[in-house]
């Protein structure tokens, strides 16, 4: 810098010099930010709990963000965190598939925005991607919704989060059950996960709480995002007299759309659906990813870690946490339906009701629960589902 | 909401339906790649056009609909998906025809070209609703709503009707559709008849990519009606191998769509039914259809019959 201040005539030598000096300080500079970062929150959580001044925050979607579904949750969430929490700034990156282009987008959040803390949002990114990644950076944390993490095989940098978003689904299939007279019930579903098995259950026992004879028909799409078919599944639905139809698919739009033109009542999934169905969308089961976000958001800030224990590894949480929320009730659902649909919640969050309740047996008539048992929310052989439920006209194999 | 379960009925009812919704796409798309193999040259990209079609045309149609009303926005929107079609088409009927180029991997690269473009510029169109093509309601005679509903015909459908005996009376009976297979079948003779090749595969190259870029339009403005990234899912490439088993032949790419369109539905349809075993196998059915086929109809001792004659040959 003080060269070219001294001289008016530089010689081509010198201005290669000025150059590769100013980017060098450049570059160090950023380094010199990017690794002043990490102590100070490695520190503060070691020691005084002083807290970071700025933390950037990677968020990964394997979908476009505004899909009306599961991206689109997380982002809104992302959002929120941001604006609740002073101190956050985010770095996005959507429609990452669950490949090494995930971990190419991580490297680069960590390598290149400075990222200390990342969401990949998706299932299929925990294994290998975050896992290598976590191994790799021991002083980036990874929060990853999905139900993997477990104690001693994993990185201490890793957290494993999700809701029992199947208690909305209850919810959502006791009013469903009330406004159809028939009780036909359907529901469009991706691939026999074990989440999606328990939606499908947790619907189907809500629905059969106020209809004993309740029936839910389940059709696999086989795949999260295939428009073409989730329309088809739709539409065969409609044809059958299905009445009130509900999805597990990675964007919920088609199926939403498709119900409303064929004059089918619907209920939402992952996000709020009801601008798509205006005259027969019910409720739906929504996550609220907002105030886990802005809560873990704010921890972070507090200078709170995962690798310091003052964060645990696994969050689980059901409507009574804020994990997942109902959507506002649509203007054809019935007062009835409606005090029971509160009901139903009020139920769930003080732990009166339990969805998984002997006796139970499955759909092809093999006892699942003897009477006097049952399997609360947080119950980890709920997180094992391989069947469906008495009332689910569906097989998983 | 008085509809009756329609039980067993449902299935035929829903492949007929589906056939009626599904196979627009195919039927645009495979007579696209129709006319462009008859030139001699293969267009893999109409994947990436038929992305670009729904893309553009959703796009259109969301934007224009506030100036020029619902009714007409969606129409414009078709056109637009036929010159972002014209225009894909032109790159690839430009580069496939470079010396030492080959035209399959062109084709892939377009195929990539023209999704990730789709993809870029459709970002913002994911979550708005855009204006819907009107459908024809051929099934006001049946008092079933499941009939009227199946019975809901695209124009866009019947466009595609239309364009097959036109096509076909191209291709037999004028003088240009005379040019399309002199060119495909023996470029030195039409060479030698004053023919400028290049432009004749630029001609059929483009009218396809048109026709594949509409095929677009129908994904995203009729059936299913949306636009995400993931909306063609392989349809573009199913319906160029359509064309090698429907013989280069217009009236057989018409068969061979109906069927496809009519294969997607089995999946669900028998689901809904309560034949839940093997979906897996009844999702695939399209696919299975096509090896079947290729397996049939393929002959190490021969060519295919039909098949342009400088199809897939350096000129």
């Amino acid at each position: 810098m003080s060269d070219r201040n001294r001289s008016f005539r530089l010689s081509r030598r010198q201005v290669v010099r000025g150059l590769l000096a100013s980017s060098a300080f450049g570059l160090t500079a950023k380094f010199g930010t990017g690794c002043a970062q990490s102590p100070s929150t490695e520190g503060g959580a070691a020691t005084d709990g002083s807290a970071p001044e700025e933390l950037v925050v990677g968020f990964i979607y394997v979908g476009p963000k505004d899909d009306f579904g599961y991206n689109q949750a997380h982002a809104q969430g992302a959002a929120a965190m941001a604006a609740n929490v002073p101190g956050i700034r985010l770095v996005e990156e959507a429609s990452v598939p669950e490949t090494t282009a995930v971990a190419e987008a991580m490297r680069s959040m960590i390598e290149i925005d400075g990222a200390k803390v990342l969401f990949p949002t998706s299932f299929g990114y925990f294994d290998p991607h975050i896992l290598a990644l976590a191994g790799e950076f021991p002083d980036v944390q990874f929060f990853h919704a999905g139900g993997l993490y477990q104690e001693g095989v994993h990185p201490k940098n890793v957290c494993s989060y999700f809701g029992f978003i199947d208690e909305a689904q209850y919810v959502a299939g006791v009013v469903a059950a009330h406004m159809s007279p028939a009780g036909k019930l359907g529901f469009v579903a991706a691939k026999p996960i074990p989440q999606l098995l328990r939606n499908v259950n947790s619907f189907t026992l809500g629905a059969r709480s106020v209809n004993p004879d309740a029936t839910t028909q389940v059709i696999f799409t086989g795949d999260w995002s295939v428009p073409v078919k989730e329309a088809e599944a739709t539409n065969s639905m409609a044809d059958q007299g299905i009445e009130v139809i509900t999805c597990h698919v990675d964007s919920p739009k088609v199926v939403m759309e498709t119900a409303e033109r064929r004059g089918v009542m619907t209920s939402g999934y992952h996000a709020d659906q009801s601008p798509l169905a205006p005259k027969g969308y019910l409720t739906g089961a929504e996550w609220d990813w907002s105030s886990i976000y802005t809560a873990v958001g704010k921890d972070l800030m507090a200078g709170k870690t995962l690798m310091a224990g003052d964060i645990p590894h696994i969050l689980r949480g059901g409507l009574a946490d804020n994990f997942c929320k109902m959507s506002a009730y649509g203007p054809a659902v019935s007062d009835e339906a409606k005090a029971a649909g509160d009901a139903a919640i009020a139920g769930i969050k003080s732990g009166e009701v339990i969805i998984y309740q002997g006796p139970l047996k499955n759909n092809t008539g093999g006892e699942i629960l003897p009477a006097d048992q049952q399997l609360k929310t947080d119950n980890i052989e709920l997180e094992k589902m391989d069947y469906f439920v008495e009332g689910v006209i569906g097989s998983i194999s | 909401m008085a509809t009756e379960a329609l039980g067993w009925w449902g299935v035929p009812l829903g492949i007929l339906a589906g056939t009626l919704r599904g196979s627009v796409p195919f039927l645009l798309v495979s007579l696209g790649e129709c006319l462009t193999e008859k030139s001699g040259k293969i267009n893999l990209g109409l994947e990436g056009t038929l992305l670009m079609g729904a893309m553009s045309a959703y796009a259109v149609s969301y934007l224009s609909s506030g100036i020029v009303g619902p009714t007409l926005a969606p129409w414009l929107g078709v056109l637009t998906a036929g010159i972002a079609g014209m225009g894909l088409g032109a790159i690839h009927g430009w580069l496939s025809q470079q010396p030492r180029v080959n035209d399959v991997a062109v084709g892939i690269a377009m195929i990539i070209f023209g999704g990730g473009l789709a993809n870029f510029f459709g970002k913002p169109f994911i979550q708005p609703q855009a204006p819907q093509l009107p459908t024809l309601a051929a099934g006001g005679w049946s008092s079933l709503p499941q009939v009227q509903s199946a019975l809901q015909i695209s124009p866009l459908f019947l466009l595609g009707l239309a364009i097959v005996p036109l096509m076909s009376w191209f291709f037999k009976s004028t003088r240009w559709g005379l040019y399309v297979r002199a060119v495909g079948d023996s470029p030195d003779a039409a060479l030698a008849m004053g023919i400028s090749i290049f432009w004749v595969r630029m001609a059929a190259i483009v009218a396809g990519s048109f026709l594949a870029g509409i095929g677009g339009a129908s994904l995203s403005l009729f059936y299913p009606g949306v636009w995400t990234e993931r909306i063609s899912s392989g349809q573009g490439l199913m319906a160029v191998a359509l064309v090698i088993f429907a013989r280069w032949q217009p009236w057989q790419c018409l068969w061979a769509s109906l069927l496809f369109g009519g294969a997607q539905a089995l999946g669900p349809a028998f689901q809904s039914v309560g034949i839940d075993s093997y979906y897996y196998l009844f999702n695939a059915a399209p696919y299975i259809l096509t090896l079947v086929i290729m397996i049939i109809t393929c002959s190490p001792q021969r060519t295919l019959t039909g098949a342009p004659g400088a199809l897939g040959k350096d000129s």
